[in-house]
């Protein structure tokens, strides 16, 4: 279908990227504000804007009437809806089609197949893609729990059926433990959600987040290769790289087509993600969830194989085949990006909302920053802390990580504080530079060194190295 | 005396800890210092409002949900 004019259904960075990729189209943009934003720079680099409400985001940005009206009213053809807000709503997606109006992304059923886990989960195993070793219901009684087990592999999980976000949740290394540790288990769970049902899953101690990037065309499903994000903070990337330097390149290729099986299963249209967790102790990979969307961190992956995902992802839109061939994508060197979010990383992240008094952007050869900042703005207290994605890129892995301090210390961003220092200090430390690093080795870093006050102010040298044992 | 008390932070003000949940405080309740008069949210993270004076509430200046500028007036006390 052909497409004139985007809606663009998102605000801050990722706003500015959609209407720079629009603008190279040749197509008209149209940027979703709420009353908090009509000052942002996605509102002033757009065509034209369109007031979805007030700041508060269940009322404009993810009020799912008011956006499709919106982009009717201002004569757009076409939604693109970033990431986060509505970007994995099904029925978002229905209404926007159902207004005549084209999705930018999968169609509404993929979202929701892949946006219900025990579902995705079913149509990976069924891709032939590994999902983590677990029982597919609850465990009748300890019997049963002693063979699923050693199925499954120790050590294994034992989570409550009823339970949730990390609740209940209990680690046997061996069938002894698991016979002490099952009934307990159990009447806890009895007693904490009146439900006792017990199920078990591999328990991975030490895990990468490694996800996969495709580009489908609703028939033919590509990789762009993969990332690694395991550098996060309650649960939100820090940092993000790609390729995963951990990666021997047969688990690349094994990974990578697990990817494109399963995107191509599903059919999948657009720009898509499949995370997995990688077990460095096994070098096993297993599937966890898609995310149907693009994402924050699809930048390093443009820059190591020179795709334009969203300038692709709205081709696919407009009706177009996939223009690339798999053999037509390879990976040229190795890019980082560091998340600069408006936080305090001296005061336990406090969010720093404010004016931005004096701005100074880092630039040079493989650099690149996708930014909402420009001098003089106001940051708004009402999202995500989001501020821009500083990304290098060079030869190597570590060339990249040297350039992306140079950059780090170009950047200057006064009137409040960033969590840029932080990044300087994971650029300097020997775990970092290493790549010896879990999902979990950012927090217990923090934990061991506290960014000190210093570290705002001080050069990189003073700041290097906090007293922490590498993890093995 | 009535006094005004003004937001600590900019952010989304919420009167309640969830929606559905009964409010923290409503016009006319009694506040002593320590009681959770709302929440702001300031870049998904929450920071209870706390009084730091006792007295009784008379009147909230932003409704649920509304946005807060720092130094806006937040609620009126009988102190």
């Amino acid at each position: 279908m052909a497409i004139t004019s985007i809606f663009i259904a998102n605000r801050g960075e990722i706003a500015v990227r959609v209407i720079r990729a629009a603008r190279e189209l040749g197509l008209r943009t149209v940027q979703a504000v709420s009353a908090a934003d009509g000052d942002m720079l996605a509102a002033r680099l757009a065509d034209a804007t369109a007031l979805v409400g007030p700041a508060h985001a269940t009322k404009s940005y993810l009020n799912k009437e008011a956006v499709v009206r919106a982009a009717l009213e201002s004569g757009c053809d076409a939604v693109h809806p970033g990431y986060g807000f509505l970007s994995e709503n099904a029925d978002f997606a229905e209404m926007v089609e159902a207004a005549g109006l084209v999705f930018i992304g999968p169609k509404p059923e993929t979202i929701r197949q892949m946006g219900d886990k025990a579902r995705a989960r079913q149509q990976a195993q069924a891709a032939g893609v590994p999902t983590v070793p677990g029982t597919e219901g609850v465990v009748a009684d300890l019997d049963t729990a002693r063979v699923e087990a050693a199925r499954i592999g120790y050590p294994v999980m034992i989570k409550a059926a009823a339970g949730g976000g990390g609740r209940g949740i209990r680690v046997a290394r061996d069938e002894a433990e698991l016979t002490t540790l099952f009934p307990q288990a159990s009447g806890e769970a009895r007693a904490a959600f009146g439900d006792g049902g017990l199920y078990l899953e591999r328990f991975i101690g030490r895990a990468r987040h490694i996800e996969v990037q495709v580009l489908g065309d609703g028939e033919r499903a590509v990789h762009l290769f993969e990332r690694e994000c395991s550098l996060q903070r309650r649960r939100q990337k820090v940092w993000e790289e790609a390729p995963a330097a951990c990666l021997t390149n047969e688990q690349r290729i094994a990974l990578c087509l697990s990817a494109v099986r399963l995107a191509e299963r599903v059919s999948y249209r657009g720009a898509g993600t499949l995370e997995y967790l990688f077990d460095d102790a096994t070098g096993e990979f297993f599937f966890i969830e898609m995310n149907t969307r693009i994402q924050v961190e699809h930048p390093v992956t443009e820059m190591v194989t020179g795709v334009d995902l969203v300038r692709a992802m709205i081709r696919v839109a407009m009706g177009e085949k996939l223009a690339l061939r798999q053999q037509d994508i390879v990976l040229r060197g190795h890019a980082v990006e560091a998340r600069i979010c408006a936080e305090d990383p001296a005061a336990d992240f406090r969010p720093s909302p404010g004016t931005v008094t004096g701005l100074t952007l880092p630039g040079g050869f493989g650099v690149r920053f996708d930014t909402l900042l420009y001098a003089g703005y106001t940051v708004p207290p009402f999202y995500d802390s989001l501020l821009g994605k500083l990304i290098a890129h060079d030869d190597s892995r570590a060339a990249a990580i040297v350039r992306l301090d140079r950059a780090l210390g170009e950047l200057v961003v006064e009137g409040l504080p960033t969590t840029a220092p932080l990044h300087r200090a994971l650029a300097a430390d020997p775990a970092v530079q290493a790549g010896t690093v879990h999902t979990r080795w950012l927090e217990e870093w923090l934990a061991a060194a506290p960014l000190a006050v210093p570290l705002a102010a001080a050069p990189l040298a003073a700041s290097a190295s906090p007293t922490l044992v590498t993890p093995a | 005396m009535a006094k005004t008390i003004q937001a600590p932070l900019p952010g989304t003000f919420y009167r309640a800890a969830a929606p559905g949940e009964p409010a923290f405080k409503s016009e006319g309740d009694a506040v002593a210092v320590g009681d959770t008069i709302g929440l702001i949210e300031v870049m998904k993270s929450f920071t209870p409002v706390v009084a730091e004076e006792a007295g009784r509430l008379l009147a909230f200046h932003v409704e649920n949900e509304d946005a807060v500028m720092a130094g806006q007036p937040l609620y009126d006390l009988d102190a």
